[in-house]
């Protein structure tokens, strides 16, 4: 594996399936009592926020305890950063206190590759901007695995607002690696220019794919994109690209229903989608961990397992 | 001590020929002519063209002395091969009144290294609401004829109209910087393939290209001078030949970076190749070739806009727009243009001297290199070449994207009015 995770097109199809794996052992220690192992005792690692995440701080931050790794969360308000400190000069400051790797989570697309030219640990993209998300695809991916046995040949769904998902970029590229076969539908206003050499069919009609789709991926759409004229309301969005029990009845028997979270019920998926059997809204948030754990251990840990 | 005699200079390309200057001006061109007590410089194997003359240039002073001044910008010109450059308006305060107009046309005086010819705003702090005193300043010592609002564009349509016939009562003209703002809120690079991949928001060739074809109508229908800034699209290309078939004043200007320079470049997000406007396509890049050769665009203006670096070392999003051009225009116009047979020498000197001087309506400026003419000229290596070196460079800032690169080509000298302000490649 490179040094850094930066973008899911960091990682062939080799590495990607060394990350699944290991996250496959590893997710037999969250099911033991003590949850803990000592692989990366002494290493530290920053979780380093420029915009509010939870969730995904959370995941990390259990990812690398679990792991015996020192976390320091250096969250962007209240701290010096908020008082415009650059992230150059926050990147030195990790670099001082000697940070073994740094989890970036930054609403400016490209920042994670920035900060890789100033520190010399890893650095792990955790989500940038409008840009990648690319532990959010591994732990899709792993979460289709456990569910469907595969990822290979599988034919994922991918719907919402992909101009403006960083969930959808690096899906689309680590799907395309694992072999799977990816259609992206949204209205065309939220699809950017240029997806025609992304490797994914492209569709504006959710009703002609959802009946051959084994894998539906919904994707939070912010209702302020109206005032931006990108749909004219959220209802009509709803009725358009939603996914409600109708739509879900289209599918076939085993295909699955995933979301990233945050949710907005009842505007692209409804409550009863998202609450039923063929959703993996909750598995995807555990599988999470397993996956962030495995990455850790493969950038920090030093000791090519599997191999 | 004025007088020079520089012997064996290839003028235009042509055949060796010595060249006296005097007193400021070319006193003859011949062969064999005697330095009567002048000195005398060596200039076999170079090539002679005009002093340069930029008419885009952002020189920050005043308002921004930490990333450039109008003396180390000017020095960057003169090591440039430049003798003349438009210092564009968005300083702080704008240049958008007689004073300071005259402060920077006084402040390039005073440096010395090249003429420095303030651009007038066109709107009152660039802020597309209300005429800047055009009149005043183009009445003021510094003499404007060029109004710009560069960096913002004038996208009100009778604000444009109004200022395009107001500027014709001194023969002005209005420089646009084309950007319909509405499609490019937040736009960081080419609207693409690339910015699909890269997440960065588009900005895209439409941007542009609907506000030149607006601008040429309007510049027709009230009977004016349009020039239109840094173009960097194919489909504004097309839209310039076609005004320009059509009869319209019309001229237009394309950087040096966007005849070499390509957005892949933003896959590494590294800001020094963040521009406005952004880094196209190849096929852009081959559509500006081929429009500065047959003459669509009619001149190379640098775009040089220093910036200190903490606007550029940063994440692309939050660092500013622009690049370095002044010291290495004619080299990348060599590689671009030269080396690849799309213009000659004297293609060269009409794209970066005579025809900017003529847009500018400066009379000293751009004249060919003969007896009685100013003595404006440099003199180029065209057998050298030149690893970019940020560190090396005369201008305040470094934000270059050429650094480490090797372009061919290298200013030996620059006469401005017969006096040396470069020799050897050194300041004089």
């Amino acid at each position: 594996m490179k040094r850094h995770l930066l973008s899911a097109a960091d990682l062939d199809r080799d590495d990607a399936l060394l990350v699944l794996d290991t996250a496959e052992e590893l997710a037999r220690v969250s099911d033991r009592t003590v949850k803990k192992l000592p692989t990366l005792r002494g290493r530290t690692v920053v979780n380093l926020f420029f915009e509010d995440s939870t969730r995904t701080r959370t995941s990390f931050e259990v990812a690398a305890k679990r792991l015996s790794a020192d976390v320091i969360n250096f969250s962007a308000t209240g701290s010096s950063v908020s008082k415009g400190e650059s992230l150059k000069d926050t990147a030195l400051t990790l670099e001082a206190i000697g940070a073994d790797g740094v989890v970036i989570r930054h609403g400016s697309s490209g920042a994670p590759h920035r900060l890789a030219t100033w520190v010399r640990g890893s650095v792990l993209n955790a989500g940038d901007g409008t840009h990648e998300h690319p532990t959010q695809a591994l732990l899709d991916a792993y979460t289709m695995r456990s569910r469907l046995g595969r990822v290979e040949g599988l034919k994922v769904t991918i719907v919402g607002d992909v101009l403006h998902s960083r969930v959808a970029r690096s899906n689309v590229l680590l799907l395309r690696t694992l072999g799977a076969d990816v259609t992206l539908v949204a209205p065309p206003t939220l699809f950017p220019v240029g997806v025609e050499a992304w490797p994914a069919e492209v569709s504006y009609d959710i009703d002609a794919v959802l009946p051959k789709s084994d894998v539906v991926m919904v994707l939070r759409v912010q209702r302020e994109r109206m005032n931006a004229a990108y749909f004219p309301s959220a209802r009509e969005y709803s009725r358009r690209y939603g996914l409600d029990g109708r739509r879900m009845a289209m599918l076939p028997d085993e295909a699955i229903v995933m979301h990233p979270g945050p949710m907005n019920r009842g505007m692209e998926i409804a409550a009863e989608v998202a609450d039923s059997v063929r959703s993996t809204i909750v598995e995807q948030v555990a599988n999470g961990v397993s996956v962030r754990m495995a990455v850790l251990y493969l950038l920090l840990g030093g000791v090519e397992v599997g191999g | 001590m004025s007088r020079w005699l520089v012997t064996g200079a290839a003028v235009l390309g042509g055949p060796p020929s010595d060249l006296l200057l005097d007193d400021g001006v070319v006193v003859e061109v011949g062969v064999g002519l005697a330095a009567g007590g002048g000195q005398v410089l060596d200039a076999a194997g170079l090539v002679a063209l005009p002093g340069l003359v930029d008419l885009h240039t952002h020189l920050r002073e005043p308002g921004r002395e930490d990333a450039e001044t109008v003396e180390s910008g000017t020095l960057a010109a003169a090591l440039g091969g430049f003798t003349a450059v438009h210092a564009m308006a968005n300083t702080d305060p704008v240049a958008d009144v007689a004073g300071v107009v005259e402060q920077v046309w006084r402040l390039g005086q005073q440096a010395g290294y090249c003429d420095v010819h303030p651009v007038g705003a066109v709107t009152v702090g660039l802020r597309g609401e209300q005429l800047a005193e055009l009149g005043a300043m183009a009445d003021s010592a510094a003499r404007v004829r060029i109004f710009s609002d560069d960096g913002r564009c004038v996208d009100d349509a009778v604000l444009m109209r109004r200022a395009l016939e107001y500027v014709k009562a001194f023969d002005g003209v209005v420089a646009q910087h084309a950007q319909e703002p509405r499609l490019t809120a937040g736009a960081q690079m080419n609207e693409g393939v690339l910015s699909a991949r890269l997440g960065l928001t588009g900005w895209p060739a439409v941007a542009e290209e609907s506000v030149i074809a607006r601008d040429c109508l309007l510049a027709a229908h009230v009977g004016s001078r349009l020039h239109v800034c840094h173009v960097s699209t194919a489909g504004s290309v097309d839209i310039l030949r076609w005004a320009k078939a059509k009869g319209w004043r019309v001229s237009a200007e394309v950087t040096p970076h966007h005849l070499l320079l390509t957005d892949d470049l933003a896959t590494t997000y590294d800001p020094v190749y963040k521009v406005n406007p952004p880094l196209r396509t190849a096929a852009d890049v081959e559509a500006l070739r081929d429009g500065l050769a047959d003459g669509t665009i009619d001149a190379v203006a640098t775009d040089h806009a220093p910036h200190a670096l903490e606007d550029k070392e940063s994440e692309w999003s939050a660092a500013a727009f622009g690049m370095l051009g002044l010291e290495t225009a004619l080299c990348v116009v060599v590689a671009a243009m030269v080396q690849t047979g799309r213009l000659d020498w004297a293609g060269v000197a009409d794209r970066m001297a005579v025809r900017p001087a003529r847009i500018g309506r400066l009379a000293g400026q751009g004249q060919p290199l003969q007896a009685g003419a100013p003595a404006n000229l440099t003199l180029l290596d065209p057998a050298a070449r030149t690893v970019i070196d940020p560190v090396g460079l005369a201008s305040r800032s470094r934000n270059t994207p050429y650094a480490g690169r090797e372009l061919p080509g290298r200013v030996v000298a620059t006469f401005l009015r017969g006096r040396p302000t470069v020799l050897d490649g050194k300041p004089a």
